[in-house]
């Protein structure tokens, strides 16, 4: 199998996390999946971005067919792995399995999906063959779910591809930001191996289009017959206050990336703030209690039931010990040299200012306010259209310039993993539409 | 209270849960345990002359993750000495006396069941059980299903160990028969006091798929076991009817046959058991079961205002007729309450291509299925697959013409409805 990336450090901060849903040893699998009705059209395929046959799939698990329910779900979904720990299930899935409308518990789609893709990662069950070689070449920009999933199946028709990932690993958030008690980055990087493991997909890591050193666009043009944008989104957005270059204040997702491929020094840190109220804020929460913060408050604009962050997390959040400071906007961050408190405006219903004042203690504060978007790098290219610094696609992923295609976080703004998969798998089925002249 | 007392051909216990001659009643310890948790009687292992039993003797159907729906054996009658398990019987007679207990025999020659018999009632046994049924091992003997399977030898038997009885004598039959009512008639003709049934059927439980044998193995082979378990009642249920409604048959039946719960032993009850006999659920769950049994039956038959067991003996073999007197024109249809349906559409897939095409999807939107009742040839699939309890009903289409059989519109004519689902 190609080594896709180099090693991680063995010691890194992210390896004191614990799976959230533990895996499911055979016996588990084999209760729960004679637990699925098998419904006819299900509802939970039709929830699924990728649109995974999940009754068929199960029913296998359930008739001892593990292999088979593992291609199944892989050839919905080669991320099958990485999506049946980190997908939202209770808002996809396994919120409309139909026993919820009998008040029975939902089948547990995901573990069961852990269970069959797992081991066909144990195994190295391969069930994909490249295609024959088309002579057409596709290159794809950034390294994460979307251009995996675009390039895997490419290679399935028989297209050759590149992958240029400007960081040194691929996966992207999957390696370098998704939430350690749903995913560890080492996991992430075996998922890329055995998307890779199909052959003939080039990698370049390092290297930034546009950038020093790197192709241009207009090299990409020249050499490749189409281009596939997966480039996510930027840095973390940053709040333009008083003290915000205090030593102790960081963006979330660096931050996240940070403990994920490396170690990061908690030392000392009793109390930690997260600013935000959406998912990552959330996650950030979770994570620094688990690194062993004691004191770990959210502090978000709004009040519980208008945060974006999923009920289901939140929940569990709390009960991990997370405390949350509502209706209150940050006004400056406070202290010498590192930061040792937020200084915060009290908000009333209408998000505005009470006139009230007060200060959560904090010697470490993590911004998950948002990224910038990363549409900006390709504003230059004529044709291709933003809305709101997001790629504008069409429903098969073309954007408006030619030869040029778009999906995950860069086109949909910032969704699951998931949704990654199925754009960038739905780009790739357009290109190869587009490269056949319509044949195929 | 329901009084619960049962007496099938002059055996009486204080409730009709009987243990079949199992693994269960293999020992007179294991017997007073199932007295002790409430089983009104039970039928000692089959008593003769000890065989050697094989290692490895059980084997399970499993389905849809439920383990052991169907189970089948390969073992033998008793393989401890006829001393000990007489020395048994007296003690748990001694301990037990208003529990009945049942001693099942099977040898060959005529002096064979003389003395097994003497020394049956000698013990106290309240009856005996011959065993004409065993499709395993035994049959290869000439004892077993090899006499239950010929009326002849089955009559000659019976009578020989009815006239050497003094207790009531019960003739347990094979369901290895094409036909079960000429094995019944010759065992009253035999004088036995009354039938059990079913035994065991002749079966192969499954074939290890890794090394292609036979289940349960025996080293490199196996051989065919005798099928039991909640499988096998429907196959119990009809034989224990048939001969119930047969007009020549007038003996008792004890009747047997993946019984598992009261509700079972209920079906086996209007289906002319006075008595039941449980073996597999016990293998499976232990004595303890029969609590919930006596309990079940007791609030069952309260529920019904029924006093006694004579109630229910028999009670629905009225409704046990032929093909060609049911009504053709009673006319059912499916109708699915939208506010307990699911979603699933497992009724529609099923009547799409298991049965008549007539439930489809709604054409409101919605994930209840919608049926077209001109077509619904009411099958019940519909409901069987469903899986919430009640939502598909079965409901009687009103203004239709006036009952007709087949045999009353062979005979004299009578209008039959338009055909539907004939599309």
């Amino acid at each position: 199998m190609p080594d896709s990336s180099p090693s991680l450090p063995p010691d890194r901060s992210e390896t004191v996390f614990e799976d959230f849903k533990p895996a499911y040893d055979e016996k588990q699998a084999l209760v729960e999946a004679n637990r699925c009705l098998y419904c006819f059209d299900a509802p939970c395929q039709t929830a699924c971005p990728t649109h995974i046959d999940i009754a068929g799939f199960i029913r296998k698990i359930a008739t001892g067919n593990t292999r088979g329910s593992a291609k199944t779900i892989l050839d919905s979904n080669i991320l099958g792995m990485s999506c049946a720990r980190v997908c939202p299930v209770e808002v996809l899935c396994v919120g409309e399995c139909v026993h919820n409308h009998q008040d029975v518990p939902p089948i547990a789609i995901g573990k069961l999906q852990r269970y069959a893709t797992d081991k066909a990662l144990e195994e190295g069950w391969q069930f994909f063959e490249a295609g024959a070689p088309t002579g057409k070449r596709v290159a794809l920009i950034g390294g994460g779910p979307a251009s995996l999933a675009a390039a895997h199946q490419l290679r399935r028709y028989g297209h050759g591809v590149t992958i240029f990932e400007a960081r040194e690993r691929l996966g992207g958030l999957n390696t370098n930001g998704v939430a350690p008690y749903k995913l560890r980055a080492d996991d992430a990087l075996a998922e890329v191996d055995y998307v890779l493991a199909i052959g003939g997909i080039e990698v370049q890591t390092g290297v930034a289009v546009g950038g020093p050193g790197g192709s241009s666009f207009a090299d990409l043009e020249r050499d490749y017959d189409a281009i596939f944008l997966g480039i996510g989104l930027g840095a973390d957005s940053v709040m333009k206050v008083p003290g915000a270059d205090l030593a102790g204040i960081h963006g979330a997702v660096a931050f996240i990336e940070a403990f994920k491929t490396g170690t990061v020094d908690l030392e000392g840190v009793t109390h930690a703030a997260v600013i935000g109220g959406g998912n990552t804020a959330v996650d950030c929460v979770r994570e620094l209690l688990g690194l062993g913060v004691p004191c770990v408050q959210m502090v978000y604009r709004g009040d519980e039931a208008g945060m974006s962050g999923y009920e289901h997390e939140w929940d569990e959040a709390k009960i991990e010990g997370a405390q949350a400071v509502w209706r209150a906007m940050p006004l400056a961050f406070e202290g010498a040299g590192r930061v040792a408190g937020v200084r915060c405006a009290a908000l009333d219903d209408q998000k505005k200012p009470t006139g009230r004042e007060f200060t959560v203690p904090a010697a470490l504060v993590l911004l998950a306010i948002g990224q910038s978007k990363l549409g900006a790098l390709v504003a230059g290219l004529p044709g291709i259209a933003l809305n709101n610094g997001r790629i504008v696609v069409d429903e098969g992923g073309a954007t408006g310039r030619s030869r040029y295609y778009a999906g995950g976080d860069c086109a949909n703004g910032g969704k699951e993993v998931v949704n990654a998969v199925a754009e960038g798998k739905a780009a790739a089925n357009t290109i190869h539409h587009h490269l056949t002249n319509g044949r195929e | 209270m329901a009084d619960l007392r049962a007496n099938t051909g002059g055996i009486r216990s204080p409730n009709p849960f009987w243990l079949a001659s199992a693994p269960p009643t293999n020992s007179g310890d294991q017997i007073k345990r199932a007295f002790d948790a409430g089983w009104g009687g039970a039928v000692w292992k089959t008593l003769g002359s000890p065989i050697q039993n094989v290692s490895s003797r059980f084997g399970a159907l499993n389905f849809r993750g439920t383990r052991a729906v169907g189970f089948n054996n390969i073992e033998l009658i008793t393989d401890r000495p006829l001393e000990v398990n007489f020395r048994e019987i007296v003690d748990v007679k001694k301990h037990y006396p208003d529990n009945a207990v049942i001693v099942s025999l099977m040898v060959e020659t005529e002096e064979e069941w003389r003395d097994i018999i003497k020394r049956s009632i000698d013990a106290g046994a309240d009856g005996l059980e011959l065993n004409f049924g065993c499709p395993h091992g035994m049959c290869e003997r000439g004892m077993g299903s090899a006499v239950g399977q010929e009326p002849k030898i089955n009559e000659r038997i019976t009578s020989w160990a009815v006239g050497y009885s003094t207790v009531p004598v019960l003739v347990k039959l094979t369901p290895n028969v094409s036909d079960i009512l000429p094995h019944g008639r010759a065992a009253q003709r035999g004088g036995a006091h009354g039938v059990s049934l079913i035994n065991t059927i002749k079966s192969i439980i499954g074939v290890d798929i890794d090394r292609f044998v036979l289940e349960p193995r025996v080293a490199g082979l196996s051989t065919n076991g005798g099928y039991c378990g909640a499988a096998v009642k429907p196959i119990a249920l009809h034989m224990v009817a048939q001969l119930a409604r047969d007009h020549e048959f007038q003996l008792p039946i004890s009747g047997i046959g993946g019984i598992s719960n009261w509700r079972d032993a209920v079906e086996f009850l209007l289906l002319g058991s006075s008595s039941v006999q449980v073996c597999t659920e016990v293998m499976l769950r232990g004595y303890r079961v029969v609590e919930d049994m006596i309990e079940g039956l007791n609030t069952y038959m309260d529920e019904k205002g029924i006093a006694n067991l004579d109630g229910l003996v028999g009670k629905a073999i009225p409704s046990y007729s032929e093909w060609g007197n049911l009504d053709l024109n009673y006319d059912t249809v499916a109708k699915i309450n939208p506010s307990s349906c699911i979603g699933c559409q497992l009724c529609m897939v099923a009547c799409m291509d298991g049965a008549h095409q007539c439930i489809h999807p709604n054409p409101d939107g919605t994930r209840v299925p919608f049926v077209d009742e001109s077509e619904c040839v009411g099958c019940n699939l519909c409901q069987i697959v469903c899986p919430v309890p009640g939502c598909i009903t079965l409901e009687e289409v009103k203004d239709r013409l006036p009952p007709a059989s087949w045999n009353d519109h062979v005979e004299h004519g009578a209008a039959l409805r338009e055909k539907k689902g004939v599309h």
